[in-house]
């Protein structure tokens, strides 16, 4: 037994310097090498400041910026802090928070269907992206803000659509964030009133 | 449902079944020790390690003894854990400065690990330090894949030997299914996800400033509200790829982060997710070949692989089914498949994954002992949450967990043989040996101490409405299936959640506990014991009388069975929890 316990021993602290310490530093000096910015996040730098991720969405809801998904992370977008709402289909919080965006939403649109992923919570809390169909429900407020043609609007829209990957994989999406940087870009608006 | 949706899932099933029997066949030489292409670079790693530890690789176990020196691994492995999370404040490369993780949680997140569970109380981005995550939380992921591959060749060889006392040995066979199957194939997957974007760094979390700056009320605990405006967003990293490598390939689910595989940079693109669902089912189901050949019966293999085959397909139909709906308490919404947006259920789903992609994950998470999620059940609609729920209830054998998925599905084809010998009035064989009474009994013990567990904990936290029914997130039959969720999942091994439980609480935390350690543990001694038994009996020759286990008939008895037994045991649990949620759900009614 005694040797047993002893074996135990040694071979775990043997097997933990190979597998939890030889293994990962191999693992970041490969990625490091061969894909140095997408194993950093994909970082977005504007001169020396950081914007954020090209993969992590971030909170946008004044009229002029499309706007992205309700996040559960933290205060919204909290990126050390992801979460789901855990709300499930019977749950009155969602029914309600549902309702207050849809009346929201509305306002651009009257009486019409404001689509689903606009006014749910993603898994993470940091979904960059919205459908196609939640970046056109937005499209005609973005035009009247920006003082832009709905064309040019649509034509940025297009721009920032992926397409489902290898043309069959996922859903079509749009990043919430890169629109929104290029947007700022085209036609600047002082947002902060 | 869309027609893309189910292409998709075509797409993932036809790549699990097209390398099931490569790998399958290349395991099979590694536990049988005969040459293997890669013998040249893991040979003397594997020498090397005997040689530092006093591993004697000759040496043959009978079934008592491997069953013990697994006990003492886990013991030792788990204890390591705990203390390095109780110590990590004082270790390096926790750059965020993060705390001792607390004794409750810290046991819970050691036992959890240890068994191939992954249950997590806690937000790994906000608790856990670079270092305890490389050094236990991903070591687990190695070998508790590692101990269940070596488990399940173990009931293998007592299946295929005759008059035989041993089953093998137990280092060696965690060694070989260490290096010869699960670190190549991570090396090579994890450099795979860093393509897709998957982050494998060690810098501080990075502080972005936001480019529309937020103002945020809160209330805070003596009702007064204060409004702050967030100018940054703190962005967590870490050596993620490395982690989701093996967190996938062994089964584990343990998430880098808390929102797991649905957080962008561990599950980015729709590419680097259909990866990360292939490599849950690819050892599982290559194991069943590795199963036929080891007992030279393939076809008996294939017989098992179709059972886990249809079991997998009659979920994944439901929760996609479930999830393409709209939920009717919802109004003003568009929640239509088109061209231009996925429609359905989207609460705790992301874009880019949309409806087909989250139910199949959350089948093939739940099939398999992962535990992994790209979307949060919770949030999925009663019949699309039933299906994880089920999955996990009928005993983790749909592909299962790395090993564990195996040796549990045998179980059930012991039954399986039993019940057949029984309606023909004949002592039951399985492949030539006969199943008798020793058998039979370890077999239902390993049977009712699954849900002895589930039932048992989840009664007992019902009835404590301060300390059970105060961490529920949900009201109404939602509640009951947290709680009966957080039970089978852990009982399971299985590691998902409905992740609105509060669950790092005390009860919580050395409950679950408990009943991870004893869906492991408890489950693999009798598992062991019947591998034993097996080992040492004659071989009788096939006879009339003898029931076939490579028939589509014998796939039909075997998912009857395991349908049987689930049924049996947890439909009035399930009616009360979600089937009770979706008839007022579809009542109108909202909790």
């Amino acid at each position: 037994m005694k040797r047993n316990i002893l074996t135990a021993i040694l071979y775990t602290v043997v097997t933990t310097v190979l597998f939890g310490l030889v293994y990962p530093f191999v693992v970041t000096g490969l990625a490091q090498l061969l894909f140095k910015d997408k194993a950093n996040g994909q970082l977005i730098y504007a001169g020396t400041t950081l914007r954020g991720s090209h993969l992590i969405g971030q909170p946008f809801t004044a009229p002029a910026y499309f706007h992205s998904r309700p996040s559960a992370a933290g205060n919204g977008y909290d990126a050390a802090n992801s979460s789901g709402s855990n709300y499930a289909p019977t749950n009155k919080k969602l029914i309600d928070r549902v309702a207050t965006d849809v009346t929201a939403n509305q306002l651009d649109h009257p009486n019409s269907e404001v689509p689903i992923d606009l006014v749910t919570a993603s898994a993470s809390g940091l979904d960059p992206d919205i459908s196609p169909s939640s970046a056109d429900f937005q499209v005609a407020r973005i035009a009247r803000e920006r003082h832009l043609s709905e064309d040019a609007v649509r034509r940025l829209v297009a721009t920032h659509t992926k397409g489902r990957q290898l043309g069959f994989l996922g859903e079509p999406r749009v990043n919430v964030l890169e629109l929104n940087l290029d947007l700022d870009q085209t036609a600047p608006v002082s947002p902060a009133k | 449902m869309t027609a893309n949706g189910w292409f998709q899932i075509a797409i993932f099933f036809a790549l699990v079944l097209a390398c099931a029997k490569p790998l399958g066949l290349y395991m099979a030489r590694v536990f049988e020790r005969e040459r293997t292409f890669t013998d040249r670079i893991f040979r003397p790693i594997e020498r090397l390690i005997y040689r530092l530890t006093g591993i004697d690789e000759t040496h043959e176990m009978r079934w008592t003894e491997y069953a013990i020196v697994m006990l003492l691994f886990s013991v030792v492995t788990l204890l390591a854990t705990y203390a390095i999370e109780r110590l990590q404040h004082f270790l390096p490369l926790n750059p965020q400065h993060l705390a001792n993780v607390t004794p409750d949680l810290a046991l819970n997140t050691a036992a959890s690990f240890t068994t191939n569970t992954n249950w997590q109380s806690y937000v790994p981005e906000a608790t856990m330090s670079y270092l305890t995550q490389m050094l236990t939380l991903a070591y687990h992921n190695f070998f508790s894949a590692a101990v269940g591959m070596a488990l399940a060749v173990a009931l293998i060889r007592g299946i295929s030997r005759k008059e035989s006392k041993t089953l093998g040995n137990f280092w060696v066979d965690t060694t070989r299914a260490s290096l010869w199957v699960l670190l190549p194939g991570c090396l090579i997957y994890a450099l795979l996800l860093v393509s897709q974007g998957v982050v494998q760094n060690f810098r501080p979390y990075d502080q972005a400033t936001l480019v529309q700056p937020q103002s945020v009320t809160t209330t805070g605990i003596d009702g007064k509200a204060t409004t702050q405006t967030i100018t940054t967003q703190s962005i967590a990293q870490g050596p993620v790829a490395s982690q989701e490598a093996i967190k996938m390939l062994g089964t584990n689910g343990g998430g880098f982060f808390n929102a797991n595989s649905a957080h962008p940079f561990e599950n980015p693109t729709p590419l680097s997710n259909l990866m990360q669902m292939f490599s849950i089912f690819l050892i599982p189901a290559a194991l069943t070949v590795t199963l036929g050949r080891m007992v030279k019966a393939p076809a008996h293999g294939w017989a098992i692989f179709a059972a886990m085959a249809l079991l997998f397909f009659a979920g994944v139909f439901v929760s996609y089914y479930s999830e393409a709906q709209a939920n009717p308490l919802l109004h003003s919404v568009n929640q239509h498949a088109s061209a231009l947006q996925a429609g359905g259920n989207m609460e705790g789903k992301e874009v880019r994954f949309g409806i087909a992609n989250s139910a199949l994950f959350a089948t093939v998470t739940t099939d398999a002992s992962c535990g992994a999620v790209n979307s949060m059940h919770d949030s999925f609609m009663p019949l699309g949450g039933l299906v994880p729920l089920v999955n996990i209830m009928l005993g983790e054998v749909i592909f299962g967990g790395v090993g564990a998925g195996l040796y549990g599905m045998l179980i059930f084809v012991v039954l399986a043989v039993f019940i057949a010998g029984l309606m023909v009035g004949r002592t039951p064989e399985y492949l030539g040996k006969k199943i008798e009474s020793f058998d039979v009994k370890m077999a239902m013990l390993y049977v009712l101490i699954f849900p002895l567990s589930i039932l048992g904990f989840s009664a007992v936290s019902l009835t404590m409405p301060n300390i059970g029914l105060a961490s529920l997130a949900n009201a109404g039959p939602h509640g009951l299936s947290e709680i009966l969720y957080a039970y089978t999942s852990t009982t399971g091994n299985n590691g998902s959640a409905f992740a609105g439980l509060n669950a790092n609480t005390p009860w919580y935390n050395l409950s679950l506990a408990t009943a991870m350690l004893v869906g492991r543990f408890f489950m693999i001694v009798p598992m062991l014991a019947i591998a034993g038994n097996l080992a040492q009996k004659k071989l009788v020759p096939p006879s009339q009388g003898t029931f076939p286990v490579h028939t589509a008939l014998f796939t039909v008895l075997l998912v009857g069975v395991i349908l049987i037994v689930g049924a049996l045991t947890f439909f009035p649990a399930l009616s009360l929890g979600p089937i009770l949620e979706h008839l007022l759900m579809h009542a109108g009614k909202a909790f």
